[in-house]
């Protein structure tokens, strides 16, 4: 039933003479391009892109639309992306032309309603992390860290104070080692104890003045809540540091816990995981980020404030770290999660995360027999199994598991992080699946690490493809089409 | 509720087998010392047709640019989105689904991906394009970092014709890093050869260039080039992708890492992101690329393929070692860039961009026949210019446009004190020769508006 004529790479669906698009013949008085141009940076013909007609076009990106698994089409418990479902009315309310339509720059009269949804998302930001200086600014997780990060910094500089060092636990995503690094600071490694926490011992040794940010995942990667984060808090705040948490586990807490509660001094929020994203094959996303009050100048600028009723877009801030992002950020994804928060209030977004962990927990209780998690028996919104046993009786891995599962339906769980458990697979179900599909992916589990190894080893088998050869691809790297 | 399934039942039987005698339960190792003892102070829950309400009433506060005639650019512009763009980029598989970990099931994306960063190659000149980055200026300051990690250099040299908010952006980005940025001036609209010459020596890393610049005039690319190049410095581009079906490509001009801006291709405007970040660069600098980069390669049938590619300079493998900390790419966009190119064509990309060039040139015809106004530059520009009003009223000119309905350009006094009485034009294609002249009619009743306040 595949179309692969029509999912050949399009370069080589053109013809010359083809074409889709055609604009008008110009309404103003046509001069020669000479004229407009001097010679030396004048084109004399055109980029060399394909020739295709509408319907090439239609078939070609609709027919390779189908050779994707995403959050519309299939379960997609992928540990620490929360694939929870994309509500429609975002997608349709975030394209209004009164909202998509406007330009960045245009006079703050003219975007009134724009800068006041911004506005009551700044305190939805603030209330929901109990940290009440916000930047909508950073336009990814990661942009948020570092944001977060060059505002500590400042901060510091602003104390007099020159600290070197930044921690992260060894389950940390990668982004937090790179993020500080790029603000200028040296990333320490915290190792987890045998409970999968951070290993206070080995935290207090490599505490000390200076150090500037503690980088703490609550809950962690691991779907662990860290009860000692009280503590960690104080012992970090006695030498002076601060306290940032990767808020990409935010869909467990919502307004159950808050991180300004536990401690947290600065965090981003993931609105592509947390708020419903979607996650666009890869993005974009968003990485809004909170602070204390002391830390609020520091902020990026400009922020959106009220005075009088108006909204308006503050520039003057004297503190400020400045620009991360040109012109405001990524409003369109921040309106989404805007309509999100809206569509749940206090209420639903607390039922959200208590059906996230509910959903998980019970698909940890499914499938804990066949793939043990070995950080106990419950967890918050994912957990983290391992095929290790399953690895050394049958020499089944996590790889194998997760590419048999593409064929029963299943988008696989995030596997071989986080790096701390061998043969990892990291299951994030969300709130937005039922019983019904959490049983029959647990009983696709329990079917395939019954099957023959060899059909395990060979799996996916009914995909667009089979595995293919990654090591080739890095050797030898093919990264464009050319003609044969 | 909308999106979750559970009834009570269903949570029954779930806790039943969890072995937790509530939900509440499942939340012990959350210390009650550390719980929210109150609900959240949010707004109450809305149904979609609410929701639907207050959206519409809050989007009927703004004033968009089918309401507005929008002469407005500055890095993001009311080019025309032909209807397959939505249409494709709306559909689910590709917007619900996430970067591609499991290539068996996500060889739509990874082809649009490779198809993306050929279009780009093909677009620009270069050898080699990253997958996409947040937008035109991270792109920017991920291209010096590039630079300056390919050259052990720490000296960017830039001008004051590049976008004033990369270069805001790539200061901050320096504030903790060994890092030295120059800012060459542009007194006659574009770099001054000279200072530049004096700018750039042996240190320097690399010349960061934005053509068109942020004036909208076209920089001597060529020639700036083999100042860098002389001097053992990169050459980076910041380009208009719309301006390439007219002007040279930035990879014909000596240019070793283009960057640009990608929201003309095909996005909306929606006040400021989230855009398209392009980066493409020599073949030789790749593996201190940012970002995914997705290769072909065979399955173990024999089938050609696509999967992502030389992860070992990313993040999630090489952790504080990594070429940068970005993680997503803005996929979603990339998409869009692709069926709008593919969509163009070489042709559609000459019209559109020969649109633009005739329509502003014919607007600065208009536009400089009051008198009152002048084109601050004499440079040859694409589609953006600069208006100096020579009384110096640029606010209230601008304020008298917009209550007529015209959104006429961006005043330069936030960015440069020296262009207070300046203002930025942009003209894309969708502009009609009678909005021009309405622009035109504006500006000039203004000008009389003025004087008779004047008098």
């Amino acid at each position: 039933m595949r179309n692969t004529l029509a999912t050949q790479p399009i370069f080589e669906l053109s013809k010359p003479g083809r074409r889709a698009a055609r604009f008008p013949k110009s309404d103003v008085p046509v001069r020669p391009i000479e004229d407009l141009l001097p010679e030396r940076c004048r084109a004399t013909t055109p980029p060399p892109l394909p020739e295709v007609t509408e319907p090439d076009v239609v078939r070609h990106f609709t027919n390779l639309s189908t050779l994707n698994m995403s959050v519309d089409t299939h379960f997609y418990p992928l540990g620490s992306c929360t694939m929870k479902h994309n509500p429609k009315r975002n997608e349709r309310l975030a394209n209004l032309p009164g909202i998509a339509d406007l330009h960045p720059y245009q006079p703050d009269d003219t975007v009134q309603g724009l800068l006041q949804l911004l506005h009551e998302l700044q305190g939805m930001f603030a209330e929901i992390s109990g940290l009440p200086a916000v930047s909508l600014q950073p336009a990814a997780g990661a942009h948020g860290e570092l944001t977060a990060l060059m505002v500590a910094a400042a901060y510091f500089d602003d104390l007099g104070e020159k600290r070197t060092k930044v921690l992260t636990p060894d389950s940390a995503h990668g982004t937090n080692p790179a993020s500080a690094r790029m603000a200028g600071f040296d990333a320490v490694t915290i190792k987890s104890d045998s409970r999968g926490l951070v290993d206070l011992e080995d935290l207090r040794s490599k505490l000390d003045d200076q150090v500037g940010v503690f980088m703490i995942t609550n809950p962690s990667t691991l779907g662990i809540f860290d009860d000692q984060v009280a503590d960690i808090a104080d012992l970090v705040h006695k030498e002076g540091g601060l306290i940032y948490l990767d808020g990409a586990n935010m869909n467990a807490i919502l307004g159950i816990a808050r991180p300004g509660d536990f401690g947290a001094d600065m965090m981003h929020y993931n609105p592509h995981k947390t708020f419903s994203g979607p996650h666009g094959g890869g993005g974009p996303g968003a990485g809004p980020i909170c602070v204390t009050e002391k830390l609020g100048p520091y902020l990026p600028a400009p922020v959106v404030c009220q005075h009088d009723g108006r909204f308006a877009l503050d520039y003057d801030r004297a503190k400020s770290i400045g620009r991360v992002r040109a012109f405001f950020g990524n409003v369109g994804v921040l309106v989404r999660a805007y309509c999100y928060i809206l569509t749940h209030g206090a209420d639903g977004l607390r039922r959200a995360s208590e059906n996230a962990v509910l959903n998980a927990n019970y698909l940890l209780s499914r499938v804990k027999h066949i793939l043990p998690v070995p950080h106990g028996d419950r967890c918050m919104h994912e957990f983290v199994a391992t095929a290790g046993e399953l690895k050394k009786t049958k020499g089944i891995s996590a790889m194998d598991i997760a590419k048999r599962l593409l064929d029963f339906g299943y988008h696989a769980p995030t596997v071989y992080f986080p790096l701390t458990v061998a043969e990892s697979m990291m299951i994030e179900p969300t709130e937005s699946e039922s019983k019904e599909t959490l049983d029959a992916f647990a009983a696709a589990l329990f079917r395939i690490t019954d099957e023959a190894t060899e059909l395990l080893h060979d799996a996916p088998h009914t995909t667009a493809i089979s595995r293919p050869d990654e090591v080739q691809a890095a050797r030898k790297p093919v990264l464009k089409w050319t003609s044969a | 509720m909308p999106y979750t399934f559970n009834t009570p039942e269903d949570q029954h039987a779930m806790l039943d087998a969890i072995g937790a005698a509530s939900i509440d339960d499942l939340f012990a190792p959350i210390p009650d010392s550390l719980r929210l003892e109150r609900p959240l102070d949010i707004p109450a829950a809305m149904g979609e047709l609410e929701l639907t309400q207050h959206m519409q009433a809050l989007a009927a506060k703004n004033e968009h640019a089918g309401q507005k005639t929008c002469f407005l650019g500055g890095g993001s512009y009311d080019h025309f989105v032909p209807a397959v763009v939505d249409a494709i980029a709306s559909r689910g598989e590709f917007y619900t689904s996430y970067t591609p970990y499991q290539p068996e099931v996500s060889q739509g994306n990874l082809q649009v991906t490779f198809e993306y960063q050929t279009l780009i190659c093909q677009l620009t000149g270069m050898d080699v394009s990253n997958a996409s980055l947040y937008d035109g200026g991270s792109a920017a300051v991920e291209a010096v970092l590039l630079c300056m990690s390919v050259t052990k250099r720490s000296k960017v040299v830039t001008t004051a014709s590049v976008h004033p908010e990369y270069r805001q952006i790539i200061e901050t980005y320096f504030t903790h890093l060994d890092a030295e940025l120059i800012t060459v001036g542009s007194p006659a609209g574009i770099v001054s050869i000279e200072e530049l010459e004096e700018a750039v020596d042996d240190d320097t890393a690399c010349v960061l260039l934005q053509q068109p610049n942020f004036f909208g005039c076209v920089e001597d690319a060529e020639r700036i080039s083999g100042i860098a190049h002389e001097h053992g410095a990169l050459f980076v581009v910041s380009c208009d992708p719309i301006s390439l079906g007219q002007l040279k490509r930035p990879g014909d001009l000596g240019a070793d890492v283009v960057v640009a801006e990608g929201q003309s291709l095909g996005s909306p405007m929606q006040f400021g992101g989230p855009y398209l970040g392009i980066m493409a660069c020599r073949e030789k600098f790749v593996r201190r690329m940012p970002g995914r980069i997705a290769g072909q390669t065979t399955d173990r049938r024999g089938k050609r393929c696509w999967v992502l590619t030389l992860q070992t300079r990313e993040q999630h493998i090489r952790r504080e070692k990594a070429t940068s900390n970005i993680c997503t790419n803005q996929g979603l966009f990339a998409l869009r860039a692709a069926i709008y190119l593919s969509a163009l064509g070489p042709q559609g990309l000459r019209e559109a961009s020969e649109l633009c060039l005739q329509k502003s040139r014919y607007a600065i015809e208009q536009l400089v026949a009051d008198e009152r106004f002048e084109l601050a530059f004499q440079q040859p520009t694409f589609k953006e210019f600069v208006i100096r009003d020579t009384k110096g009223k640029v606010a209230d000119v601008l304020a008298e446009c917009s209550e007529s309905g015209i959104l006429a350009g961006i005043p330069l006094s936030t960015w440069y004190p020296n262009l207070s009485d300046c203002f930025l034009v942009a003209v894309t294609e969708k502009r009609t020769k009678h909005e021009i002249d309405q622009l035109a009619d504006s500006l000039t009743r203004a000008s009389v508006d003025d004087s008779v306040v004047s008098v």
